[in-house]
């Protein structure tokens, strides 16, 4: 008798790519998902010569905290800012109020600085042009910025909105790493539903990765 | 006609122990599902709480040698009092009482929403040298409307009998003041017992409301 194995469209569920089969959520079916684990990987973007990118969905109330990882950013243009801006709705407009703190650790390649410093030209005193979390990427072809941005329970409409970012910088000038710590709030009760990624001047590449936190 | 069951090796591909089935990344086959890192263990949630503490083996809370790192996550931390401090300690195993010895450093960085004040600074107020009360993850927060406390917490080997337990926390609130403050506090309890109960509290009156949530984090 021949052997008889079970393959994968033989399932009572649509195939999707990458994800598992789980039992769904009245027990009574299959559906496809991702299995264990409490960070999902909602969205990801690569940018290519762009100037900004911007998270317009999935920013709800499914997730008590998000999470955004910037990978590589790298400029065209030297010596650039990279902002991250919030908006309240839906990304017509990136304008929500922040108030922030910003400190940074820096050292030099050739040893000849370091440094613990508050930043008075990062941080936000009820400024709404958006936070900056990287001061001077440089742009030379090894040159870039890598943060991981907090931002918790953006759908609550009692609180602020809070958020964390931690962020390296090779930095133009000086040849220096910079440990960028930035944190904040979005002075609005009002739900916290886009978020866009701007770079100062010119256009950057790179990639951001948005995920939800259960 | 007779019901039939798939076993673990009916399926069209070789099974790996702990592993789950999904479809490839062609959607036209099977291949085993790696499972996530962060497991999501307990969430509770304030509702004018004295304390929030997490006991292993119960409430299915899970704080042994099972993950080599914990993280805690407090979101929306919001005070009955104002002008509080958020605050943790731990039990050792077969102790009593959230007591245990603790060194530690905080610093933080605060800004006000007028512009008029900025600040880097160590705080010997919330540090503690093996000091028994509870350490500040917060301090000074407001029980405004609006006024909240979020952050993280890392608690590392726990079950740990050989070393000390190290921790660090990071937070942002909204200072009374109507400041932006974030705080850092980094310690490790000082004792060569295993850890396996944390208590979160207020330094004065109740948490009115917030989340706190327990993941593990698998290190293979």
């Amino acid at each position: 008798m021949a052997l008889s194995k079970v393959n994968f469209n033989s399932m009572n569920v649509t195939p999707a790519a990458s994800k598992a089969i789980k039992f769904n959520s009245s027990n009574n079916g299959l559906e496809t998902g991702d299995i264990g684990g409490s960070l999902v990987l909602i969205s990801e973007q690569t940018a290519s010569g762009v100037q900004t990118l911007s998270f317009t969905s999935g920013i709800d109330s499914t997730y008590k905290e998000y999470i955004f990882k910037c990978f590589d950013i790298n400029p065209g243009t030297d010596d650039q800012v990279f902002r991250i801006k919030f908006s309240i709705d839906g990304g017509s407009n990136y304008n929500a109020t922040v108030t922030s703190t910003s400190f940074y650790a820096l050292h030099r390649e050739d040893g000849s600085t370091a440094s613990l410093q508050y930043h008075t030209s990062m941080d936000e005193a009820q400024g709404t042009s958006g936070q900056q979390i990287a001061r001077s990427i440089g742009n030379g072809s090894d040159e870039s910025f890598c943060a991981t941005v907090h931002l918790f329970d953006p759908s609550n409409t009692t609180f602020v909105k809070h958020f964390i970012s931690r962020g390296n910088e090779y930095q133009s000038t000086n040849d220096e790493s910079r440990d960028y710590n930035i944190a904040g709030y979005v002075n609005s009760t009002s739900a916290v539903n886009a978020v866009q990624f701007l770079i100062g001047g010119g256009v950057f590449d790179g990639t951001i990765k948005m995920y939800g936190v259960l | 006609m007779a019901l039939t069951k798939f076993n673990f090796n009916s399926f069209d591909l070789t099974t790996a122990a702990s592993k789950g089935l999904a479809f490839n990344s062609s959607a036209n086959g099977f291949e085993t599902a790696v499972e996530g890192s962060m497991t999501l263990i307990k969430t509770l949630t304030a509702s004018s709480s004295a304390t929030l503490s997490f006991v292993d083996g119960s409430s299915s809370v899970v704080l042994d040698n099972t993950y080599p790192v914990y993280l805690f996550k407090y979101i929306n931390i919001h005070p009955a009092t104002d002008s509080t401090n958020f605050s943790f300690q731990a039990n050792a195993s077969g102790g009593s009482g959230y007591n245990e010895t603790i060194t530690s450093t905080y610093f933080k960085a605060e800004h006000d929403e007028g512009d008029s004040a900025t600040a880097l600074s160590y705080d010997t107020d919330f540090d503690q040298a093996q000091g028994t009360g509870f350490q500040t993850l917060v301090g000074g927060l407001g029980n405004g409307n609006d006024e909240s406390a979020s952050g993280q917490l890392y608690l590392f080997n726990p079950s740990s009998t050989t070393f000390v337990k190290h921790f660090f926390g990071v937070s942002q609130y909204y200072h009374k003041s109507n400041y932006s403050n974030s705080h850092r506090a980094g310690g490790y309890f000082n004792t060569t017992s295993a850890i396996d109960e944390i208590q979160f509290k207020m330094s004065s009156g109740n948490i009115d409301a917030g989340t706190i949530k327990l993941y593990g984090i698998k290190d293979s």
